[in-house]
């Protein structure tokens, strides 16, 4: 995917974010989403024991004791709080956190969720995601519409194992904004210029028209 | 009782198959040169409960050189390090791959005198297969087991010479809960200072959880950390 659709994705989860809410980025996509908070000012939370997380450092003030979940330097912002990792994951797991935003593999029409391993690959890592799809109060998927190979990844049935049995609010892709509402999928918006129609060739899973797409 | 010894002398407190709880996020708040001279030993059958494995040849990646002598590895992410991945598809290193937060949880429960706790992350996944399920007030949980170490091997920025810890920021990481939950809990330090310099509130783990300091062959050069002596 271009970073120019990357970006795109990261622009259209800020309007989900409220002021002041507290939200864990996993890695991929969502690390985008502090360069376009603009004026909206949200408390990153990192899994790994911090609680306001800052931009990136200039190169002379890294400190690698000071590092994102994704291993990278950071910065604390003004009111930050450092914890341990059980301390970290209690507000993970206790529902503490407004939302996760998380990368994807695939995600059925229902909302359920796989993002931790590919079926036929060694599946040696899950780091947060189970305890962020069990725990976040909101869930929004950040992902390529498509696999690299033109598979879709909005699917009725999950070919990866699932991350848990916790569904998603919604799923951002660079060419849609879907929600899941009572079990099933919802188209809210459309972010390319791509015609009904062909949303649908390029989406296994099946959808209907959110109220909120209809008034658009 | 002298808490603080030197580098050669904590391998003492470690024998072959132990389990052995090793702080850190990647490298970061790691105890390198407790790990370095681990790897340096003929420790063998090991089992270590970490996050991950450090890098590839770094930090615990080290301990996969010699074979035989890292016999499992239990964390929640293998996958960034090449060499774990293939060790495990050799069979030469058995993997259990539990959920971060499980992961931290059970250590503190362990470390805690707890059992073990119920938990909604990871139900219906792969990772719940042979848990106990329970439902409570609706919901369903798994049940985890806490877990307990012969030796933690932890890193903190500051000790004074009781053995009261002080972090460097997220290199506190699981190193406080590693320290409460090993028998023979060893931490290595990058500054010790004479007892009363640190401030009650600003410790994290009291002194009741450490058994011998390690002063760090580490010093932090640009934000790295670069072996000195």
């Amino acid at each position: 995917m271009s970073q120019n659709n990357r970006i795109t994705i990261a622009k259209r989860v800020v309007q989900e974010l409220k002021e002041g809410q507290v939200v864990n980025l996993g890695v991929g996509i969502p690390t985008l989403i502090p360069d376009y908070l603009g004026d909206k000012h949200v408390f990153l939370q990192s899994e790994n024991g911090l609680l306001g997380m800052g931009p990136t450092p200039p190169e002379e003030d890294i400190n690698m004791d000071l590092i994102s979940a994704s291993k990278q330097p950071i910065t604390m912002e003004i009111g930050a709080s450092l914890f341990d990792s059980s301390a970290s994951f209690a507000m993970i797991r206790g529902g503490h956190v407004d939302a996760a935003v998380l990368g994807a593999l695939e995600v059925d029409e229902t909302g359920e969720i796989a993002n931790w391993a590919v079926p036929g690959q060694t599946i040696l890592g899950v780091g947060g995601a189970m305890d962020l799809v069990a725990g976040a109060k909101k869930i929004i998927l950040t992902m390529s519409h498509t696999a690299k190979n033109g598979n879709a990844k909005l699917v009725k049935k999950l070919n990866c194992p699932r991350s848990g049995v916790r569904k998603a609010d919604m799923v951002i892709t660079e060419h849609a904004v879907f929600k899941f509402v009572d079990g099933s999928m919802e188209l809210v918006e459309i972010l390319s210029d791509l015609t009904i129609e062909q949303l649908k060739e390029i989406t296994e899973a099946e959808f209907t028209y959110s109220p909120e797409l209809l008034e658009a | 009782m002298k808490k603080l010894i030197d580098k050669k002398e904590f391998l003492q407190y470690i024998n072959d198959g132990d389990t052995l709880l090793v702080g850190g996020f990647g490298l970061s708040g790691t105890p390198l040169t407790l790990i370095d001279e681990l790897a340096a030993s003929s420790k063998k059958e090991l089992t270590v409960v970490s996050n991950n494995l450090g890098e590839e040849g770094k930090g615990l990646g080290k301990l996969l050189f010699k074979k035989g002598q890292l016999k499992k590895a239990a964390g929640s992410y293998f996958t960034s390090n090449r060499d774990a991945v293939q060790a495990w598809s050799d069979g030469e290193l058995e993997i259990e791959l539990i959920p971060q937060g499980t992961l931290a949880e059970a250590v503190r429960c362990g470390g805690a005198g707890i059992g073990g706790f119920y938990t909604k992350t990871a139900v219906g996944t792969k990772l719940a297969e042979g848990k106990e399920e329970k439902e409570i007030d609706g919901e369903t949980f798994i049940l985890e087991k806490g877990i307990k170490g012969d030796v933690a091997l932890i890193k903190a920025l500051k000790a004074d010479k009781y053995g009261n810890l002080v972090y460097d920021h997220t290199g506190l990481n699981l190193n406080g809960v590693m320290a409460t939950a090993g028998k023979t809990v060893i931490a290595e330090v990058d500054e010790i200072v004479e007892v009363g310099e640190l401030s009650p509130a600003e410790i994290v783990t009291p002194h009741v959880y450490v058994d011998y300091i390690v002063m760090s062959s580490y010093v932090k050069t640009g934000g790295k950390y670069v072996e000195s002596k």
